[in-house]
């Protein structure tokens, strides 16, 4: 019961964390994704020189840890004279992880329409613009949902690492509050309750869907 | 060259915390996949919420729990051992995950086949099951060590000297545009070292192919 208690007391603290936990993984699915979109068809595009560059945006934000991509943008651009608060470079370095890993699972997606779709969208003399907008894109987006809703889950997660620049998320909170009364046990496990409150329910949607999906293919 | 150098002290222990980390998983997922796809109701729902629950809570929450929460008597994590128990414990429940996807993705029939056969239950799984399973989830399984490589360096916020951690300490002696370099670096060294992994994976997925349809 005590433990109950204190909790309740250290509730509304780690709210207002969570509250900048959520704003960021919002701020990075919201931009990370359309970007992830134009990854997507980069990494498709006919031209060698956009092919290039957008294989290497995806595969430097799905190679490098968020960690290091989340230093780069605090620690190291600064050094050349481009700072950012510590929140900007959170949202910035999350943003960059979001589209290259929803590119991927949007490439995925996009190439596992039928390729009769592409043939007779030329047969019906559809422009390149309209098969891509009007046919594969709705059909490619529909099986990629369940794995952008991975993505989302794991960008939630992922704000967490924004403790280490000191941003005042739900763990920096929680380190805050713990560092108080040196009540470490009781407060990461609160924290890490509140994750979980939001990651599992989000994950079994997911499962879901997935399934849902499945059914249908 | 000196930041090279720098980033390259963290390199052993970056290996040593993965490895570990994924030895504890292999080991450890094995009774987990077996509880997941148990027919015993109360099992199954207890190893589900129990990988739910690792994969819902972020890492560094797990690190920051064992490293400062836990206190046994005397016993306290060091910053190494609460990394490697840490990401060790997450390990279990995602490669579970993984090997659960395997087994049920072997067909009923060879169960049923198995069974006709009068094999008993420890032979079927061990045999026939666990053989093709391991076949399917074989990339899988190294996408997660990729996976795990990168996670390890979230042990650099409990102070484990791996090498995001010495990147740091570096750029934080050189206040200059060389400061920038350690970043670049570790960020290059993440993706070079995942390449083995990955080659080394389809290497064996070609071979265990061939292996099948030859």
């Amino acid at each position: 019961m005590n433990w109950l208690i204190e909790w309740a007391g250290y509730l509304p603290q780690l709210m207002s964390g969570l509250g900048v936990s959520l704003m960021i993984a919002g701020v990075s699915i919201v931009a990370g994704y359309p970007l992830g979109l134009v990854l997507s068809v980069m990494v498709q595009h006919r031209n060698l020189a956009v092919r290039t560059l957008g294989l290497a945006v995806v595969e430097i934000g799905r190679g490098a840890p968020a960690l290091v991509i989340l230093y780069l943008f605090y620690y190291g651009l600064p050094k050349f004279g481009i700072a950012f608060e510590s929140i900007t470079a959170a949202c910035l370095a999350l943003i960059w992880n979001s589209a290259a890993y929803s590119s991927e699972i949007m490439r995925a997606g996009m190439q596992s329409v039928a390729r009769g779709q592409h043939e007779a969208s030329a047969a019906l003399g559809l422009s390149r613009g309209h098969t891509f907008f009007r046919v594969i894109m709705p059909q490619g987006m529909r099986s990629a949902i369940p794995g952008l809703m991975g993505v989302a889950i794991q960008m939630f997660q992922g704000t967490s690492l924004a403790y280490a620049i000191a941003v005042p998320e739900l763990m920096k909170s929680a380190y805050n509050i713990g560092s108080q009364d040196f009540n470490y046990l009781q407060i990461f496990a609160l924290a890490g309750i509140c994750y979980a409150a939001i990651s599992m329910p989000a994950t079994w949607i997911t499962v879901y869907f997935e399934k849902r999906l499945a059914r249908h293919a | 060259m000196d930041a090279f150098s720098a980033v390259l002290q963290g390199l052993p222990m970056t290996i040593v915390l993965t490895l570990s980390a994924f030895a504890i998983g292999i080991v450890g997922a094995v009774p987990l996949a077996v509880g997941l796809s148990s027919p015993n109701v109360v099992l199954r729902l207890a190893c589900r919420l129990f990988v739910d629950l690792v994969r819902g809570v972020p890492i560094i929450v797990w690190l920051f729990l064992l490293k400062f929460g836990i206190q046994v008597g005397t016993f306290k994590f060091n910053p190494v051992g609460a990394a490697i128990v840490g990401l060790g414990v997450v390990s279990i429940a995602y490669l579970a995950e993984i090997y659960r996807g395997g087994l049920e993705s072997v067909p009923r029939g060879q169960n049923e086949a198995a069974d006709a056969l009068g094999l008993a239950r420890g032979t079927t799984f061990l045999r026939v099951l666990v053989p093709q399973a391991f076949r399917i989830v074989s990339p899988s399984i190294a996408t997660y060590l990729t996976g795990l490589l990168k996670d390890s360096s979230i042990a650099s916020t409990i102070i484990v000297a791996e090498m995001v951690f010495q990147s740091q300490a570096f750029a934080r002696q050189h206040p200059t545009m060389e400061g920038i370099l350690p970043y670049v670096l570790v960020g290059i060294l993440y993706i070079v070292l995942s390449l083995p992994v990955a080659y080394l994976s389809r290497s064996l997925d070609a071979r265990m192919r061939k292996a099948v349809y030859a």
